[in-house]
């Protein structure tokens, strides 16, 4: 497997007050992203997860350490251009990230900015609306569209760039459940078709259900990381760094401290009613 | 309990004349009762965010009425004031509201305005600040060098130092992680139990709504789907979900277990619950 995105003993400091000790958001971070994969990052506030997507297309450089996109060292102003192409981002607030009054030409800004020739530009804008289901809404004016409809039109933005790699910073955190499903099946159909590597950055524990792999920071270090069953069935851990587990979870393991004899890692809906229910019938 | 609202055959229409005109709210009518911890919930452009800017008369009906103990709250429109201090909203996202240069004097302004002075003042701004967990040493602060989460805790006591009858606060933990949600609905608990007053809690989250909430309304395209407390509301789970909403994921879970034949209530929404039906179901399965 290739590598997408590597850190290496990655610190970050954000600039302090005069005669102030800088605070360290990051404190040593080594992670290994692969080319194609679906990695969630969860922690609560404070815990460097925004801070870490942050380094992965250089919106913010290493204080210490290094960040490597497909090889090339964000340090180097040269590959910078290089590497936003490689990795786009898509951030918390849509109404933020919309540049223009119609729907193409907002997908057109990228694009256009690198010099695509023009032809080649329309036929990127209209594949980009189709993978993100938007076809329909080409002439639309941006801000008369729902949240979840605009983040879509945010990741065609970035998806016009071709990209390898989407990094999404909470950017479902405003969204309703509607909207919310709308941008989840949207980035976990460029996974599976188009081969793009997804970070996806949440709060929100049923979002990491279907990921490959979940890295959950706290205090600016890689805390757990492995597959989501692997680090909701830690349930004590996740519930001491300030973090909940699926009520699948929760439910298995208040049934498991009651004698009942469950596994844990159950954790979708149908998964947990299955072995409960086996369990019950061979009570 | 007496309804502390009222609100009959409601209707507000957006851009009356234009092409664009449509309904935000249709002919609703519900009450709330004195004292309750009222869940509003629905899915985006279900009228939400339109019904309670009526609630203390930011919105003026196109028809219908909204009566707070009873008397029309536009029957005298000089009096609008009024019917605000009595009916506190707290929008989404209020952080971005303060204004002050002290966090005192931001909690202050609400009471203030309403003519409250000296001691007084000062009490309704330091229980409001202690309700929401803002120390003391904070007060003196500049708003603008807390963290988001303390900054929106500021602007809460903005509102709950009026001491409005009725709070009404939209979407109140949106963008918190899961510790700073759950810390900020124990302060909003907290309120509701010390000061005895009603709470409206508007939110897309099925699960805050199921574990905080007296009774819920659910409302679907400007009109009002269904009402009641959480275990009625909950049986109608297909049409939560045919009106885009979502069912706790616990109640899934529950039905689940009853499509395989375990005698469970498919209502049940909180995870107590289910273990509790579990165990029972187990030992009942155990004398047989």
């Amino acid at each position: 497997m290739k590598t997408m995105i590597e850190t290496r003993e990655l610190r970050f400091a954000y600039p302090a007050d005069e005669g102030k000790e800088p605070v360290f958001a990051l404190r040593g971070v080594d992670i290994a992203i692969e080319k194609g994969s679906f990695t969630v990052v969860l922690g609560h506030n404070g815990s460097g997860k925004s801070t870490l997507a942050k380094t992965f297309n250089a919106v913010l450089l290493p204080v210490g350490g290094k960040v490597y996109v497909e090889g090339m060292d964000t340090l180097d102003e040269n590959l910078l251009l290089a590497i936003r192409q490689r990795v786009g981002m898509v951030f918390q607030n849509p109404d933020n990230q919309i540049v223009a009054n119609v729907v193409e030409e907002d997908v057109a800004f990228a694009p256009e900015n690198l010099g695509v020739p023009t032809e080649e530009i329309r036929r990127r804008v209209d594949d980009a609306l189709k993978a993100v289901g938007m076809s329909e809404f080409v002439t639309h004016a941006p801000h008369l569209l729902s949240g979840g409809q605009k983040q879509r039109i945010a990741i065609a933005g970035v998806i016009a760039m071709q990209p390898d790699c989407i990094v999404l910073d909470e950017a479902t955190a405003m969204l309703d459940p509607i909207g919310r499903q709308e941008v989840l099946s949207t980035i976990h159909k460029l996974n599976r078709e188009k081969g793009i590597t997804v970070v996806l950055i949440t709060h929100h524990m049923s979002e990491a259900e279907d990921a490959d792999r979940i890295i959950v920071m706290d205090d600016g270090r890689v805390a757990m990381d492995g597959t989501p069953k692997e680090v909701f069935t830690q349930v004590e851990e996740l519930r001491s760094m300030g973090l909940t587990v699926p009520d699948t979870v929760d439910l298995l393991d208040r049934l498991r401290h009651s004698g009942v004899d469950v596994p844990l890692d159950a954790l979708t809906v149908e998964a947990c009613a299955d072995v409960i229910a086996q369990a019950i019938a061979r009570n | 309990m007496e309804p502390i609202l009222q609100i009959r055959n409601l209707t507000h229409t957006y851009g009356v004349g234009t092409p664009f005109q449509r309904s935000a709210v249709e002919g609703m009518s519900f009450d709330v009762y004195d004292g309750e911890f009222l869940g509003v919930i629905g899915h985006t452009g279900s009228g939400k965010s339109t019904l309670i800017q009526h609630l203390n008369g930011l919105l003026k009906p196109t028809s219908g009425q909204v009566l707070l103990r009873g008397r029309d709250i536009w029957a005298e429109p000089k009096k609008i004031r009024d019917v605000r201090f009595k009916v506190g909203l707290v929008f989404q996202y209020p952080e971005y509201q303060l204004f002050e240069e002290t966090v005192y004097k931001d909690i202050a302004f609400g009471p203030a305005n309403m003519g409250k002075t000296g001691e007084e003042l000062d009490r309704c701004v330091r229980e409001a600040a202690r309700l929401v967990g803002v120390r003391d040493d904070q007060l003196d602060k500049s708003p603008f060098e807390l963290s988001g989460g303390q900054k929106r805790r500021v602007a809460l006591a903005g509102v709950m130092a009026m001491e409005p009858d009725v709070l009404v606060l939209d979407e109140p933990t949106a963008g918190l992680d899961p510790a700073g949600r759950e810390n900020l609905m124990a302060n909003i608990r907290d309120y509701h139990r010390n000061k005895n007053k009603t709470i409206i809690l508007v939110s897309h989250s099925m699960d805050e709504i199921a574990q905080n909430v007296d009774r819920i309304l659910v409302l679907k395209n400007a009109h009002v789907l269904m009402s009641g407390v959480p275990a009625e509301v909950f049986q109608r789970a297909e049409e939560l979900i045919s009106a885009g909403l979502d069912v706790p994921q616990v109640t899934r879970v529950a039905r689940a277990l009853r499509e395989r034949g375990l005698d469970i209530d498919p209502a049940v929404y909180t995870v107590e619950a289910l273990e509790k039906q579990l165990l029972a179901l187990r030992k009942g399965g155990a004398a047989c």
